[in-house]
């Protein structure tokens, strides 16, 4: 398990492998929201927290289907499903690298981007928290994504149609964090959903990427 | 003789071709009587008017909506569970259905909130879980229609739909955390005190059975013409063997 997530670690950093678009298209959209909405002060701090939170994790969504397509495409992925290993902690291991490929880059890129969104002070280390925090959870919900698409020809369209709508409960209770924190209030009750959204992602959701992905094996 | 013999597809069809005009009759009489009798009988609400009158398709789609879902939930288990087909294609048949009644329920809510609440679109607990109720019929539907292989597309889009009734249950209560809204609390509980004034529950659930014959009477339909696809479809495979 841990060899195979040194191999896609590897993989996704090497030339080609699309380690950095994620954070640069994460950099893109966070300029591109001032030139949306106008560039007073008042109004990106109100809702600078919320612009972090849904452009990590339409950054995410961008490297979701590299997680199995390649493999799938020369054959790999049937080598490493009738491996010695249970087809689920595959699953964990291809989400634990996206998420140390693009989630946690993401994670430590947020307040950094946070100071072209005018982030109040007191903002900075609740996005981190609840970014780090939630992309795991968002990474093990496009992994499944990933496998329910991997058998469709120019799936990426249809993945984000299928996997957006799973992200909005992570995506609700870590912005809704971030802001409470920001604003001072108590940021608890969001924080604890949060927490339990990912944990319960992560002991949950390899089992159905497993049995989708043997569905698309056969 | 079980419940199970009918997921025979001869049998299927063989019960659901005597049965659908009835049942298209009943949703037909139901609709019609109770729509009319709402609409043209019933006096007009002290408070909200006669615009109160929208009720009558509004919540019986609204209802049609989550219980289509779950009749898409039962089918696609049994699908998984015990392999018929019927199962299946009648989950596959429900989607376009039920995401039309949530299209008439959204769009009827706009309609009764532009008086009531002087706007079209709020983003209130209950119109943003259905919103989102939307988007998730679209992915079942998009995931049937982008694979070729039935069978693969039956076990993928089940494994979807129990996936995705979790993260809609989910949604449900982070939505309701994200906004206390203004939709009025139950008020068609059976036991609680603030009933919905008799005058108009009665109508309402003619209107209620009608949506209710109709849901039934189109799944059987579309799941007979999925049933017919399914043998086109076995019957030019033996074709191009030949």
């Amino acid at each position: 398990m841990i060899a195979l997530l040194l191999r896609d670690l590897r993989l996704a950093t090497r030339a080609g492998g699309g380690f950095g678009l994620g954070l640069v298209f994460f950099l893109i959209v966070v300029v591109l929201v001032p030139f949306g909405v106008g560039p007073e002060t008042a109004i990106l701090s109100k809702i600078a927290s919320g612009i972090l939170w849904v452009a990590a994790l339409l950054a995410a969504l961008l490297s979701l289907d590299r997680i199995f397509a390649l493999d799938f495409e020369d054959g790999a992925l049937t080598l490493i499903a009738t491996a010695p290993i249970p087809l689920e902690a595959v699953g964990l291991a291809k989400a634990t690298a996206h998420w140390l490929t693009t989630g946690l880059p993401l994670t430590i890129a947020a307040p950094i981007l946070g100071v072209l969104l005018q982030l109040p002070v007191s903002g900075y280390s609740f996005v981190a928290l609840t970014l780090l925090l939630g992309t795991p959870a968002l990474s093990m919900i496009g992994t499944f994504g990933a496998a329910l698409t991997v058998g469709i020809r120019r799936g990426g369209l249809l993945l984000s149609l299928l996997v957006l709508p799973l992200y909005i409960p992570t995506l609700i209770f870590g912005a809704e964090a971030a802001r409470r924190g920001t604003a001072g209030l108590d940021a608890t009750t969001p924080l604890f959903m949060l927490g339990g959204i990912t944990a319960g992602c992560i002991a949950l959701l390899p089992f159905a990427t497993a049995a989708v992905l043997r569905i698309n094996l056969r | 003789m079980s419940l199970w013999e009918y997921a025979n597809p001869k049998k299927f069809m063989g019960w659901t071709g005597p049965v659908l005009p009835w049942a298209f009759g009943a949703a037909g009489i139901c609709l019609v009587g109770g729509l009319f009798w709402g609409f043209f009988l019933t006096p007009d609400d002290y408070r909200q008017g006669s615009t109160v009158k929208i009720i009558y398709l509004h919540v019986p789609a609204a209802l049609m909506a989550i219980n289509a879902w779950m009749m898409m939930l039962v089918a696609s288990l049994i699908w998984l569970i015990r392999r018929h087909h019927v199962s299946a294609l009648a989950a596959k048949a429900a989607a376009p259905v039920g995401i039309t009644m949530t299209m008439i329920a959204l769009m009827t809510g706009a309609i009764w909130g532009q008086p009531m609440w002087g706007t079209y679109w709020a983003w209130d607990p209950r119109l943003t879980s259905f919103l989102i109720l939307f988007l998730f019929y679209l992915g079942y539907m998009a995931l049937w229609a982008a694979i070729d292989d039935p069978d693969t597309a039956a076990d993928l889009t089940s494994v979807l739909c129990m996936v995705g009734s979790v993260f809609a249950l989910l949604s449900r209560y982070a939505v309701n955390f994200w906004n206390q809204g203004l939709h009025q609390g139950a008020s068609l509980s059976l036991d609680k005190e603030e009933n919905v004034s008799d005058v108009f529950f009665f109508p309402l659930l003619v209107c209620i059975a009608g949506f209710v014959l109709l849901f039934v009477a189109l799944v059987l339909l579309r799941t007979r013409t999925e049933i017919r696809a399914r043998r086109v479809r076995a019957l030019q495979i033996r074709e191009v063997r030949k």
